[in-house]
């Protein structure tokens, strides 16, 4: 007999039950059980804005250097469990062929992004020439703490794209999954053994109509990248998140496409004067 | 220094001869009207605008209703689809090339004109706005051929029309960052200045006139908070611009919730001027006032919260006082005013009203002596010493001439107490020592952070906010941005 496995939330570099009790039915192709994964609620979305802040400071200072190590290293802990996502997407009812691809799509992005964790900031830096006699230059940080709602549907490569920009600007997250589920908290398990410190990339798996008030309404989020197709959904984001001014970038419900511009979604530009002279 | 009883001219402070600035070398004609598609459109209304400094009215402007903002923005429609945006990179910043030196020739009377209705010294708009006016211009006119450098990787494309609405703290040079960028992209505007100072873009409009702007490419709509909302909310917009306060710019946010269209806001501030004890002290206090008392205060990124290191707390306290009690408060057409009017009466009452809870809250007021000006809007520099973090002083913007003052001892302290706050537009930092800057500089959650100076601008210097001060960026390479399809 399989041991099968408990699929929970990712908080703070923990594997909690959700503290609500709920569970959601998730099925494979021919209708039998795959898991009872967690239902994700509000108190657990806001445990792991507790979570995101507290790594918040910590990640947006690690150098560059280190930033895009970690994130190789996820492709690299991505790359030894291969077979084993390709499995779990197969039950979900992706075929063979496409879930090799996903997966391999997936490590590609990692690699990509690692790639720009030194680059993007001499990309978005300019040194101004100001008309007085002062140094003046501008330099991308990190936004803080960005909820991302991912594509509703999809596997890997939906979430690691929307994930990848977000943190490799030195921003923490809290990720609502798509209804792939279990690939996500799978996922998960790949980020904890991938250095990435404890708090850096949360990830509830819930559903959209009940957290994404929750995204846009709290107050310690400060931005919020939403994929998505739906209309009401943006609306209701636009109109909460306007009380602490969050930023919020709207993309498709689909991968987003590799681009340094997605980095710069999620930082601000920082301009600092100093006279010239003794 | 001798004090002075208020003269003819409105002298408090000092006693130095009047020196003002003659306004007989312009005109300012009795009535506007709205410029439309490049004519001049009566409006169903009029409004007045009125000198702070004497309570005089100017002249009368038309306010534009819903009615008169549907044809600007139809005339902007016009205009991107037709001649304007046709136009190659290179035409276009020819047009804005052409503007930036138009305003550098009428650059007096556009200061005088600012000053009078707006109420800011004379040596303010003659040495700062006007001059960044003409700059702002300038730099922009010459990214309009070069926006593929701008942005690697991606064909940049203008918006279409963008809404602007701005303030009445800086008239014309919000009008300037405001639309150079706009067009040197490639959109078309229409602009809504401010109601209490509206004649600064007024006189700009017949610059465009005089430079042979295409007709619609900028249109000015004069009007008040329902005609800024007209256009905000205006479903042929695809972009909104805006300068002003944070619970506007939330209400803009709001009104514009689920649509397509982009926005930029520059909102409020509460910035922390930080001075260490290894400062250099006399540039610092020169760099407080300055900080605080450039342009009345109304300035979003005025550093209204002053932390001073505990050990030299008093020293630079009474350095302040002293040098507090020279500023000239008064006319501000005279080349002496140090502090000019304040812009309106109910900006005056809320000055008035947040002083007052400064004081019933607990901490010291100070203010130098002597009379203001019994006409016009006049308030008094004004220091406040035993503030806590949770007085009102402290937490909200004041936007005039009053400085909160805190200590601290350890820059880990400093950095805690000003990020303490929804704010997050500027910053300042005094000290001789380059790692404790970049120390300060890196920790502050501020947009703009000046070290070793305070309240500078520069068109190719991108400024904006953090946190609940603002989304985007005005200005440089990155305020480009705002302007642009990718």
């Amino acid at each position: 007999m399989t041991i099968k496995k408990t699929y929970k939330l990712f908080i703070g570099g923990k594997f909690p039950r959700t503290e609500s009790g709920r569970v959601l039915d998730v099925r494979g192709k021919d209708g039998e059980l795959l898991a009872n994964a967690s239902w994700a609620s509000r108190k657990d979305f806001r445990e792991a804005v507790v979570a995101a802040r507290k790594a918040s400071g910590g990640w947006g200072k690690a150098s560059a250097y280190l930033k895009g190590q970690i994130l190789y290293r996820i492709a690299e802990m991505l790359e030894g469990r291969r077979a084993q996502f390709v499995v779990e997407l197969v039950a979900h009812g992706i075929s063979e062929e496409r879930a090799e691809k996903d997966v391999s799509e997936a490590i590609n992005l990692l690699v990509h992004y690692a790639g720009w964790s030194d680059k993007y900031q001499a990309l978005f830096s300019s040194a101004n020439p100001v008309a007085s006699s002062h140094f003046n230059f501008s330099v991308p940080e990190p936004t803080g703490v960005v909820g991302i709602i991912a594509p509703r549907r999809g596997s890997l490569p939906e979430l690691v794209s929307a994930l990848a920009p977000v943190i490799v600007g030195g921003n923490s997250a809290i990720v609502l999954a798509g209804e792939n589920a279990l690939t996500a908290i799978t996922f998960a398990e790949v980020l904890s053994t991938s250095d990435v410190p404890a708090g850096v990339v949360n990830i509830l798996t819930g559903k959209r109509a009940e957290l994404i008030p929750e995204f846009a309404k709290h107050m310690d989020v400060n931005a919020v990248l939403l994929c998505s197709n739906d209309k009401d959904e943006k609306k209701l984001l636009d109109l909460e998140s306007a009380e602490n001014l969050k930023r919020v970038s709207h993309q498709k419900d689909a991968p987003l496409k590799e681009s340094p511009y997605h980095i710069l979604d999620f930082q601000e530009i920082k301009t600092t004067w100093h006279p010239i002279g003794v | 220094m001798a004090k002075t009883e208020p003269g003819p001219h409105n002298f408090v402070f000092g006693n130095y001869a009047p020196a003002p600035e003659s306004k007989d070398h312009f005109k300012i004609k009795k009535s506007y009207d709205l410029f439309i598609g490049g004519k001049w459109v009566k409006a169903s209304k009029k409004f007045e605008t009125i000198n702070p400094a004497t309570g005089e009215v100017i002249a009368k402007v038309g306010e534009a209703g819903k009615k008169e903002v549907g044809q600007a923005v139809k005339a902007a429609r016009k205009a991107f689809e037709g001649e304007w945006g046709q136009l190659s990179g290179a035409e276009r910043g020819k047009y804005l090339f052409r503007i930036a030196r138009l305003i550098q020739e009428r650059s007096r009377e556009l200061a005088v004109v600012e000053s009078m209705d707006g109420g800011k010294p004379i040596r303010e708009s003659r040495d700062v706005d006007i001059p960044l006016v003409a700059a702002h211009f300038f730099y922009h006119a010459g990214w309009a051929d070069k926006l593929d450098y701008a942005f690697p990787g991606v064909k940049p494309k203008p918006l279409g029309v963008v809404g602007q609405v701005i303030p009445w703290n800086f008239p014309l040079l919000m009008a300037a960052w405001k639309i150079a960028p706009a067009l040197a992209c490639g959109n078309t505007v229409v602009l809504k200045p401010a109601e209490t100072t509206p004649l600064t873009a007024l006189k700009l409009a017949e610059i465009f006139e005089d430079a042979g702007l295409p007709p619609g490419t900028v249109n000015i709509v004069t009007g008040a908070g329902e005609t800024g909302q007209a256009l905000i909310e205006h479903p042929d917009v695809d972009k909104v611009a805006f300068t002003g306060s944070t619970a506007v710019g939330k209400a803009i946010r709001r009104a514009i919730a689920g649509t397509d269209k982009k926005f930029t806001l520059e909102l409020g501030g509460k910035a922390a001027n930080i001075v260490f004890e290894d400062a250099p002290i006399n540039e610092a206090v020169e760099g407080i006032l300055n900080g605080i008392f450039f342009n009345q205060g109304h300035v979003c990124c005025a550093g209204s919260r002053l932390f001073v290191q505990e050990s030299i707390a008093d020293k630079v306290i009474k350095k302040l006082k002293k040098r507090m009690e020279t500023l000239i408060v008064g006319d501000p057409l005279d080349k002496n005013t140090d502090i000019g009017a304040i812009n309106s009466a109910e900006q005056l009452e809320r000055i008035k009203a947040l002083v007052k809870a400064g004081e019933r809250e607990g901490a010291c007021i100070w203010q130098p002596e002597g009379r203001l000006p019994r006409k016009g809007n006049w308030f008094k520099p004004t220091l406040f010493t035993e503030c806590a973090q949770s007085h009102r002083i402290v937490q909200e913007e004041i936007f005039g001439p009053v400085l909160a003052i805190q200590t601290f001892r350890t820059p880990q302290e400093a950095l805690e107490k000003a990020n303490n706050t929804p704010y997050g537009l500027s910053g300042g930092v005094w000290t001789d020592k380059g790692s404790k800057i970049f120390k300060m500089t890196t920790g502050l959650k501020a947009g703009v952070v000046w070290a070793n100076t305070f309240n500078k601008f520069d068109p190719t210097s991108p400024f904006g906010g953090y946190k609940e001060s603002g989304i985007g960026r005005e200005g440089g390479v990155h305020g480009l941005a705002a302007y642009l399809n990718f």
